[in-house]
């Protein structure tokens, strides 16, 4: 059976309705009846709350509730670990400090909820946060990674004898042995520094309850709705089939939307019960950079041990991660900066330390790379420090230390986030990276136009650097396939889509099995009533797992098609054929029967059935990898950068990718320019700021810089490669993140040889013209 | 101060008499109270441009105006460019070269393309990026969406 | 977020709006464009308790040539208007060139020239253009007699004008250019559209002897407020505008004019920097402009 759709570049399913204004995202939800939410949010970072009197704002008319901490009573608790603690890495200490729905006694970051006010409309509601009194005494704010480390005197968490949040540590082989025989050592300080999700459309939340049928409905922007669900009803004692959570469309996920246990998940759910009437939150931009998490904010301190002759003996990572004021997302981010370090390289000595400390900032979690772009920021900046010590060209140390196909599968030794030892199951990353020297031209760009370029007075650099991406880790995900008695297939999954195309490309590997045509096959995604068993939009893992879950819940339909047509005609099953939506006996297409009206078939209403068979022509299928699939690539970036004003602009952005096997390359570029626009925008635009007093200085648009058209390359070159995984039956890995990992170090890298005669040495991740002129300033006077 | 003032706005060709509060933004108006959600809110600072429509045939932040000034105006939204089965061939270029991933910030987008591809019917690419500036995607990195215009205007200029 | 209630007001001539100013005085606030104010106004940074929209005022918006040569501009004209008016372009090519840099199309499209002026924010292009163009400001108010401001004098601060609240700015006259004259504008931001770290515009003269007749060149983005550079003029004025004298303004303007501020986006070192940068060539490019007829 040849694959119709797979690895075709099908044209959305979905798109038709996104373009006409079809297509309901969590604000155009309307429920008659109901009310607005509206949280006021603390200015402080830090502070002791004396008293919210919300006396005032009650009388206000069109306010018809307003709650603090103490009306809640003991339904306020801090929430679950959304994430267990790192019990399986041997030594690790974790100190669980989740994230509460409203601050009670204490505030622990700006921007933190107070109070919640339920009106009429959004409008009136700000409008009583003027009635609002807080008395608070204001506190010292832990801001500094370093010194929030090595200060007990101000805690964030006061029953805590320190700010440390946990302390892993991971190591294969020893390093300081392998040290001893290094003949070059670098040792470098470095930052990775903190970027927002800043998808476009905001968190949003709408509460129906249903007081006669005791009914939770919830519509949310939410990357786990199956995890919503089920926090809902552990928190207001329901049975999860009480409670239906539906995902409309989302205007992007990138991470944020993936925590379950903000203000929002707890607190609007109790509240419209608690008035019986439905509520609605939808947060704005301001409180999405202030309330929403965020990422990366680590200090790294590391060393590179090497021969003369390049090759890696070892490697240390001491590293600071900011958590933010709790930790409920637990050690995702950090374990996988400690997967991501090494893991292109043949490195046989690796140590690697997770000091994690809490500070008076909004919460750390993934956001789009989620740990793995720090990681492999420092990896390749010390490779190309080593590379100047050794005077080597920075591309022909890692030619020299690249892993290579013959050695996989390559056991790392290092634990990940799926809490199993992390295994690159397949690869060729030295090829990646000759694919895209070659691609880039690199032999003509050092020997011809940088020279060329020089004469002419211009600042041109190259930098080429490699990179991992682990992607569908576990635990698992399900989908469930139907033949509908007019003869469409639909499939349900748990998981939710924020633009990916999960409703086509799920649709291309179905109607691959069942022989369908692939806009015959309608995917619903993120309904808890549809389909009730998942983990989350996450890692990149959508089109692995639930791809491979659609591929064999198919394959079982697949299969019952045969059998009751088998049945239906009275022949054996290797006579039946299965065209384009029927069945038939090899040899008879005159004489078919429909899908759909196979699927009658299949139910039969009356009489009796054999022992063992399902009705209908409908199977559930789940996959759960036995550890994550790991992508990889190379990336090479010209930037030229102009000698007066220090802005960069990038000429040539050629990036090798190897996801295994595509499923729809139009999506798959999608992905990648997506990934790109986000680490080209985190390197050279972004970058989150809190001030020593814990203030947000970048809370919108107006100081947080989001990359626009005229940032962005002319043309994101992609090549790509197909070193299929061997963890499923696809030969799938994931993509989602891959472009948002590589471009810092590239840049940087490129920048550094661009101004190769001055020891121009970047050691931190988000730049700006200044920053620029500053390093350079520095490197001419030392 | 909860004062209402009549208007009467023509939206998508249709005229709609409404009372509003002078501080309804035009953006919560159209969406809202005429349930027309096609025009999107990222920002409320005039930035993203997800919230861009036809105001007298002008491309502008519809969160930066108030409704009760668009008393007596034209008002043009994404739901007058096409349906689902019968695309603008603006929007048939964007699916066809998957200038859209989640489609939230779009509707802007079209409504920023729309008048500038009257106005260039044979843009450069320098051009139609500069035009598509004021538009921020966090999902495309904008490639797809430039090779969509270079699309649509040709498909345009061919059918003149 | 949502702005706070206000009243409002949309009168549909000049007279009814300084009625309407006059009667409202301290709480009442113009809504021209609204581009800076309504989004003040969302942030809830901004609560006046009145505004008078003058965007139903058809005869506030034109550009209509002077009998000397020169332009007045509508308070209400669009910004895009005036970017797009072969009227300005034939005479002041600095507006055009300038406008792009404002924002994006789409703001331009509803902020208004007058309201951008009046609005005075020592980060905005058309405040310091205005005054480097020494453009005349009309205000009027009830009951008061007409009064013409030089638009240097109309700005006293960040934000402030001596507007009062019963007035508002009605139209701005920009006068000709004489002969060979050249203008041009220079910036460093961080993108497209963005507020600019630094920027400079300069007008400049030459005599028939090809001498810096006269110069005026403001520096923006550097200071509290716009500065109109006195170094350009003692260096310039009667002399070569050559390469070396270019220079020195730059150096000497960027050395003690200016007093620029280390923010997110740049330290005040690199913003003295680009400021010298682009001194030389917004200087450059006006003279070579200059020299071609203007």
């Amino acid at each position: 059976m040849t694959a119709k759709y797979l690895s075709q570049p099908i044209k959305r399913l979905e798109d038709k309705y996104l373009l006409t204004g079809n297509a309901r995202y969590v604000d155009d939800i309307e429920v008659p009846g109901v009310l607005h939410a509206a949280f006021l949010r603390s200015d402080y970072a830090h502070a002791k709350i004396n008293k919210i009197d919300v006396s005032e704002a009650r009388k206000r008319p069109g306010v018809v509730a307003v709650f603090t901490a103490e009306d809640f009573g003991d339904f306020w608790k801090p929430g679950p670990l959304q994430v267990p603690p790192p019990t399986a890495i041997a030594g690790s200490k974790f100190n669980a400090r989740t994230i509460v729905p409203i601050a009670k006694d204490k505030i622990r970051y700006s921007g933190e909820a107070l109070a919640v006010v339920i009106a009429e409309s959004r409008y009136i509601a700000e409008d009583a946060f003027d009635d609002i009194i807080v008395d608070v005494e204001p506190l010292p704010a832990v801001i500094d990674l370093e010194k929030a480390w090595e200060d007990t005197s101000v805690r964030v968490h006061d029953d805590l004898p320190s700010n440390m949040a946990a302390l892993v540590s991971q190591e294969v082989g020893n390093y300081e042995e392998a040290k001893k025989n290094a003949d070059v050592v670098v040792s470098k300080r470095m930052l990775v520094e903190h970027v927002a999700g800043a998808a476009m459309e905001n968190r949003g939340f709408v509460a129906k309850w249903d007081e006669q049928d005791q009914q939770m409905t919830i519509w949310a922007n939410t990357q786990s709705p199956l995890t919503v669900r089920g926090s809902v009803a552990r928190n207001l004692g329901l049975a999860e089939s009480q409670v239906r959570v539906i995902t409309p469309y989302i205007g992007g996920g990138f991470g944020p939307k993936v925590m379950t246990s903000l203000s929002d998940d707890v607190l609007i759910p109790w509240i419209a019960r608690k008035l019986n009437r439905p509520i609605k939150w939808m947060e704005d931009r301001r409180e999405n950079f202030l309330a929403t998490t965020s990422e990366r904010d680590q200090v790294h301190h590391c060393e590179i041990a090497l021969k003369k002759d390049g090759t890696i003996l070892g490697f240390k990572d001491v590293f600071y991660h900011n958590t933010g004021a709790y930790d409920s997302y637990g050690m995702t981010v950090p374990l996988n900066t400690q997967t991501h370090t090494i893991s292109n390289y043949r490195v046989p000595n690796f140590y690697t330390e997770i000091r994690m400390v809490f500070t008076n900032t909004m919460v750390v979690t993934p956001v789009r790379g989620a740990g793995r772009s720090e990681g492999v920021f420092v990896m390749e900046r010390m490779i190309d420090f080593a590379a100047k010590k050794l005077g080597m060209d920075p591309t022909e140390l890692r030619l020299k230390n690249l892993l290579t196909a013959e050695e996989m599968p390559h056991k790392t030794g290092i634990i990940g986030q799926d809490f199993v030892a992390n295994v690159l199951d397949s690869g060729d990353y030295l090829d990646n990276y000759q694919k895209c020297l070659k691609a880039v031209d690199y032999e003509k760009f050092r020997k011809e136009i940088q020279p060329k370029a020089r004469k002419e007075g211009k600042r041109l650099g190259i930098g080429v650097v490699a990179f991992t991406e682990g992607t569908a880790v576990g635990p698992y995900e399900g989908c469930k396939v139907t033949i509908s008695t007019n003869g469409k297939v639909t499939m349900a999954t748990g998981y939710s889509t924020q633009g990916q195309g999960h409703q086509t490309v799920f649709a291309q590997i179905i109607a691959d099995q069942l022989n369908v045509k692939v806009e015959d096959v309608k995917v619903i995604t993120g309904d808890t009533g549809s389909f009730a068993w998942g983990a989350g939009t996450f890692a990149s893992r959508g089109a692995t797992l639930v791809g491979t879950a659609s591929y064999l819940a198919a394959q079982k339909v697949r299969a019952k098609i045969f059998a009751t047509a088998s049945k239906a005609f009275g022949v054996p099953e290797d006579e039946i054929e299965l065209g384009e939506g029927f069945v038939f006996v090899k040899g008879k297409p005159e004489n078919k029967i429909t899908l759909g009206d196979l699927a009658i078939k299949a139910n039969p209403m009356r009489g009796v059935v054999e022992p063992g068979v399902e009705p209908g022509l409908e199977a559930t299928a789940y996959y759960g990898p036995p550890h994550g699939a790991t992508g990889s690539g190379a990336l090479a970036v010209i930037v030229s950068v102009d000698p007066e004003t220090y802005k960069v602009k990038i000429e040539r952005f050629v990036m090798v990718d190897d996801c295994g096997t595509i499923i729809n390359p139009l999506i798959l570029d999608g992905q990648i320019d997506g990934g790109v626009s986000m680490g080209i925008g985190n390197t050279l635009y972004e970058k989150m700021v809190y001030d020593e007093n814990g203030q947000m200085l970048t809370a919108s648009f107006m100081d947080y810089l989001m990359p626009q058209a005229t940032d962005m390359p002319k043309k994101i070159e992609i090549i790509h490669q197909h070193n299929k995984s061997p963890l499923n039956p696809l030969g799938i890995k994931g993509i989602g993140e891959a472009g948002a990992i590589p471009p810092g170090p590239a840049i940087c890298q490129a920048l550094e040889d661009a101004f190769s005669e001055i020891p121009l040495e970047i050691l931190e991740s988000n730049l700006n013209p200044s920053i620029i002129y500053d390093y350079v300033k520095k490197a001419r006077n030392s | 101060m909860s004062q209402t003032f009549p208007i009467s706005v023509t939206v998508n060709g249709k005229v709609y008499n409404r009372e509003v509060e002078p501080r309804l933004l035009l953006s919560d108006f159209l969406r809202h109270d005429l349930g027309l959600i096609g025009t999107h809110v990222g920002c409320e600072h005039g930035i993203c441009g997800a919230c861009t429509i036809l105001f007298d045939g002008e491309p502008v932040r519809s969160c930066l105006i108030f409704a009760v000034q668009a008393n007596g105006h034209e008002i043009r939204t994404v739901e007058s460019l096409g349906t689902p089965d019968h695309l603008h061939p603006l929007q048939q270029s964007f699916k066809d070269k998957h200038a859209l991933q989640c489609g939230f910030c779009t509707p802007g987008f079209l409504m920023t393309l729309v008048p500038f591809l009257e106005e260039h019917p044979n843009p450069s690419e320098d051009e139609i990026r500069e035009a598509i500036d004021g538009n921020i995607c966090r999902c495309t990195g904008y490639e797809k969406i430039v090779e969509a215009v270079e699309d649509a205007a040709a498909k345009l200029s061919q059918a003149k | 977020m949502k702005p706070v209630n206000f009243d409002y007001y949309a009168p549909t001539s000049v007279e009814e709006a300084l009625d309407t100013l006059a009667e409202l005085g301290y709480n009442g606030k113009v809504l021209a464009g609204g581009q800076s104010l309504i989004a003040a106004m969302n942030f809830r940074m901004a609560r006046p308790g009145a505004l008078v929209d003058l965007n139903n005022i058809p005869e506030l918006s034109y550009i209509k040539p002077t009998p000397e040569g020169g332009l007045a501009i509508g308070t209400m004209t669009r910004v895009y208007a005036v970017e797009h008016s072969p009227e300005v372009a034939k005479r002041f090519p600095l507006l055009p060139e300038v406008a792009k840099f404002i924002a994006h199309p789409q703001i331009r499209r509803r902020g208004t020239f007058g309201g951008a002026i009046a609005h005075a924010d020592p980060a905005g292009q058309l405040p310091s253009i205005s005054m480097v163009m020494n453009m005349k400001c009309l205000i009027k108010g009830k009951g008061k007699e007409d009064r013409w401001v030089d638009a240097p004098d109309l700005i006293i601060g960040p934000f402030m004008t001596v507007i009062e609240p019963d007035e508002m700015l009605a139209e701005v006259v920009i006068n000709p250019l004489p002969a060979r004259t050249g203008a041009r504008y220079e910036q460093v931001s961080r993108q497209n559209g963005g507020y600019a770290q630094a920027a400079v515009a300069s007008i400049v003269t030459l005599d028939e002897k090809d001498n810096c007749k006269d110069v005026r060149m403001i520096l923006m983005g550097v200071g509290e407020l716009p500065i109109l550079s006195t170094k350009a003029s003692e260096i310039l004025v009667g002399n070569k505008p050559t390469k070396e004298a270019i220079e020195a303004v730059a150096e000497e303007a960027a050395a003690s004019e200016i007093d620029p501020a280390t923010d997110l986006h740049g330290t005040a070192e690199y913003r003295r920097s680009i400021t010298r940068v682009l001194i030389v060539r917004s200087l450059t490019e006006a003279f070579a402009r200059a020299e071609k007829g203007g």
